[in-house]
């Protein structure tokens, strides 16, 4: 293992939370940075772990990368915008 | 194209948009703000979404449509914002050669919205309170720590 991470293995990613999750976050995006290869589920665990009231999130919220819905398993890439999506009740 | 508003919704101008010659069946579909006898009191939706989804995420839809009825011309808009009782946050057109297309497109695109579309209500009820809905129509749990 090296001693430092490089950060070329680094992803910085847009996070983006909605109408209760908002509420519950108290913010409605953020930007978490993790090592690569990372997922959807990685970013969700990250954000339980460091955001004030993201503890009360699902551990497997509906979830979109870069505007279409993905899977928990999906994998993430620098720049990426992932969004939390509470469970969807439109029309 | 932008499949949202904050205004009331306007079925005329759907009309106006699917309107064909070549068209012999047109379906509307209005989804409208309601306060039946399993609300509590509501006097108004407050819809919220994720913008720049819902906008590519009905072009999507949109698209799977077209595939499976290649000859309907098919409008939708989704109202954002608060909406009070009565008044519509979605209206679906779907105009085809024969009405059973019609009916089957319309159907298919409110359907499809409601699982793919990223819109959330709050409830706003007489009693000052306000409630997210989820999807199955009750009011969303609290969170544990409430």
């Amino acid at each position: 293992m090296p001693a430092t991470v490089n950060p070329a293995t680094l992803a910085t990613v847009r996070v983006r939370f909605f109408a209760r999750y908002a509420e519950l976050v108290g913010r409605s995006e953020a930007e978490v940075s993790l090592p690569l290869p990372a997922t959807v589920g990685d970013v969700v665990r990250r954000v339980r772990e460091d955001f004030p009231g993201a503890g009360d999130l699902p551990e497997r919220p509906l979830a979109a990368v870069n505007l279409k819905q993905a899977k928990l398993d999906a994998r993430v890439q620098d720049g990426d915008e992932v969004a939390l999506l509470p469970p969807i009740a439109g029309g | 194209m932008t499949y949202l508003t904050r205004d009331p919704l306007s079925v005329d101008r759907l009309l106006a948009e699917v309107s064909s010659p070549t068209c012999g069946g047109t379906s509307v579909f209005l989804g409208t703000v309601r306060n039946g006898p399993d609300e509590h009191g509501v006097t108004a939706i407050e819809y919220s979404a994720y913008e720049d989804m819902v906008e590519a995420e009905f072009g999507r839809l949109l698209a799977d449509a077209r595939g499976r009825w290649p000859e309907a011309r098919i409008s939708v808009r989704h109202r954002l914002g608060t909406i009070p009782v009565g008044e519509a946050s979605i209206a679906i057109v779907a105009a085809a050669p024969h009405r059973a297309q019609a009916f089957e497109a319309c159907r298919y695109v409110i359907e499809a919205v409601k699982q793919r579309i990223p819109v959330w209500k709050k409830e706003l009820r007489t009693d000052g309170s306000e409630v997210w809905v989820d999807p199955s129509g009750r009011p969303a749990a609290k969170p544990s720590h409430v």
